[in-house]
C-alpha cells in the first residue's frame, strides 16, 4: 500500500487541534479542582454535626478528602496510562519476549509488565499466547507477576498519596520480586507441569501493530481506558477509602503500631497470609496503605501487604487453573509469597 | 457472506464486540455469521495474546479490546 493511500484510509479526523485543545483544557480544570480539594473537605466536614477531634470527625475528614482526591487522581492516571499503553500491545510485548533467554528475558518481561495492557480477566489467553509462541515459562511468569502488581495505577496513586520515596521503593522491589520469582520458576524447569494441551500448542507470534494511530486515536484510547477502568474499580476504591477512614479515625495508634510496627516479627507473614486470598486492585488498596502508614505501621509490612493483595488473587488463580497444574500454581504462589516476605523483612530491617 | 469469529472467554467486552459487529453488518447490508470462540485452546491457535480478538474470514484483524466501529466497517467491506 502506498503512502498516500494509507493516509486516505483514515480520511476524516477533523479537529485534531480541537481534541488536543480540549484535552489541555480538561487537564487545567483538573489542576484547579485538585488544588481546591483540601479547603473543600474542611468546609464540608465543618458543616456536619460532629465534634472536631472525635473519632467520627477524623474518619469523615479522611473520607471527604480522599474520595474526590483518589477519584481525580485515578481518572488522570488511567487516562495517561491509556495513552501510554496505546504504544504497546500484548502481541508486541510477546514478540519482544519470544525466544529471549532467561535472565535478561525476566528483566524485560517485568519491565514490559508495567506498560502492557493487562487485566486479570485476560491473564489466561495471555499466558497461553506467550507460552505457545515460545516465550520461556519463567519469563512469562515474570510478566504475569509484574503486570498486576507494578502498574501505573499503583505507582501513580502511591506517588500522589504517600510520596515519591515509597513509590520508587515499591517500583524497585516489585520489579525485583517479579524478576527473581520468574527466574526461580524458570530454573525449576516445570514445563512438564503445564496442562498437556498448553504444552503442545505452538503458534506463530502474530503482530497486529500495522494499525498506526494518530494522536487523536491515542487520546481516545486514554478516554476509553478511563471509562473502562474507572467504571470497573470505583466501588473497590470507595470500599478501600472507607476501610482507610475507619483505620484513620478509630484504630488507636499504639495498638496498630504494636501489631504492624517493626517490633512485631510475625506481622509480615501475618499480613501476607491475610492478603493472599483478598482481591483488590491498586486503587482499592492504596487508601488503606495511606491510613496504615499514618498510624505508625512499618513500611516493609505495609508494602508486603500491598504486594500480596495485588500480585496474587483468588479469581486469577482459579482462572489459571485452566492452564496450569495445581502443583505449578502452588509453586507460583509459594515463590511469589517468599519474595514478598523477603521484601517485607528487608525493609523493616533497613529502615 | 462474511465469516466472523469473536475470540474471548466470555467477558463483557467480548459480548460488546460481537454485538457491534452484528449492528455494523446490518447497517452495511453485509450478511455475516458470527461465532463466539470461548475455548482457550482455539483462541490461542489464532495467535492472539489479548482478548477480545476478531477474526474475519479466517484472518486475525484485531486483538486486545473492543474495536472501533469504523475499523469494523472496513473489515466487513473488504472482500
Amino acid at each position: 500500500m502506498s503512502a498516500p493511500l494509507a493516509a486516505n484510509a483514515r480520511p476524516s479526523q477533523p479537529g485534531a487541534a480541537l481534541w488536543i485543545g480540549a484535552t489541555v483544557a480538561a487537564l487545567v480544570l483538573w489542576v484547579v479542582l485538585y488544588s481546591q480539594l483540601e479547603p473543600f473537605s474542611i468546609w464540608f466536614v465543618g458543616r456536619l454535626p460532629v465534634r472536631p477531634g472525635a473519632h467520627l470527625h477524623e474518619a469523615l475528614s479522611f473520607f471527604a478528602l480522599d474520595t474526590p482526591k483518589v477519584l481525580l487522581l485515578l481518572t488522570v492516571v488511567v487516562f495517561g496510562m491509556g495513552v501510554v499503553r496505546s504504544f504497546f500491545s500484548a502481541e508486541r510485548t510477546r514478540a519482544m519476549l519470544a525466544g529471549r533467554r532467561e535472565g535478561a528475558g525476566n528483566v524485560a518481561a517485568a519491565a514490559l509488565g508495567i506498560v502492557t495492557p493487562f487485566c486479570s480477566c485476560s491473564a489466561v489467553p495471555m499466558f497461553i499466547g506467550f507460552v505457545s509462541a515460545g516465550v520461556p515459562l519463567g519469563v512469562t511468569f515474570s510478566f504475569l507477576i509484574s503486570a498486576p502488581m507494578v502498574n501505573e495505577v499503583a505507582l501513580g496513586l502511591l506517588l500522589a498519596l504517600v510520596g515519591w520515596k515509597v513509590a520508587t521503593i515499591y517500583l524497585g522491589f516489585g520489579l525485583a520480586v517479579a524478576i527473581v520469582s520468574g527466574w526461580v520458576i524458570g530454573q525449576l524447569h516445570l514445563e512438564g507441569w503445564l496442562e498437556p494441551w498448553v504444552r503442545d500448542l505452538r503458534t506463530a507470534a502474530v503482530d497486529l501493530t500495522a494499525q498506526s494511530l494518530t494522536p487523536v486515536d491515542r487520546i481516545r484510547a486514554g478516554l476509553d481506558a478511563m471509562r473502562d477502568i474507572v467504571g470497573r474499580v470505583w466501588l473497590w476504591m470507595i470500599l478501600g477509602i472507607g476501610a482507610g477512614a475507619v483505620i484513620h479515625g478509630y484504630v488507636p495508634t499504639e495498638l496498630l503500631a504494636s501489631i504492624m510496627g517493626r517490633g512485631a516479627w510475625w506481622s509480615v507473614p501475618a499480613v501476607v497470609l491475610i492478603a493472599v486470598p483478598i482481591y483488590s486492585n491498586a486503587a482499592g488498596i492504596i487508601p488503606v496503605v495511606e491510613a496504615l502508614l499514618g498510624k505508625g505501621a512499618a513500611l516493609g509490612t505495609v508494602l508486603a501487604f500491598m504486594m500480596a493483595v495485588t500480585a496474587i488473587s483468588a479469581p486469577e488463580t482459579v482462572l489459571l487453573r485452566r492452564v496450569l497444574s495445581l502443583r505449578l500454581i502452588a509453586v507460583f504462589i509459594g515463590v511469589v509469597t517468599v519474595g514478598i516476605l523477603a521484601v517485607g523483612y528487608l525493609f523493616n530491617a533497613l529502615i | 457472506m462474511k465469516d466472523v469469529k469473536v475470540l474471548g472467554p466470555g467477558c463483557k467486552r467480548c459480548a460488546a464486540t460481537a454485538e457491534m459487529v452484528e449492528a455494523e453488518a446490518r447497517k452495511l447490508g453485509v450478511s455475516v455469521t458470527i461465532e463466539k470462540v470461548t475455548d482457550y485452546a482455539r483462541i490461542a491457535t489464532y495467535g492472539v495474546a489479548s482478548t477480545p480478538g476478531l477474526v474475519v474470514d479466517g484472518k486475525l484483524v484485531h486483538a486486545g479490546g473492543v474495536p472501533k466501529p469504523e475499523d469494523v466497517r472496513s473489515w466487513l467491506k473488504e472482500s
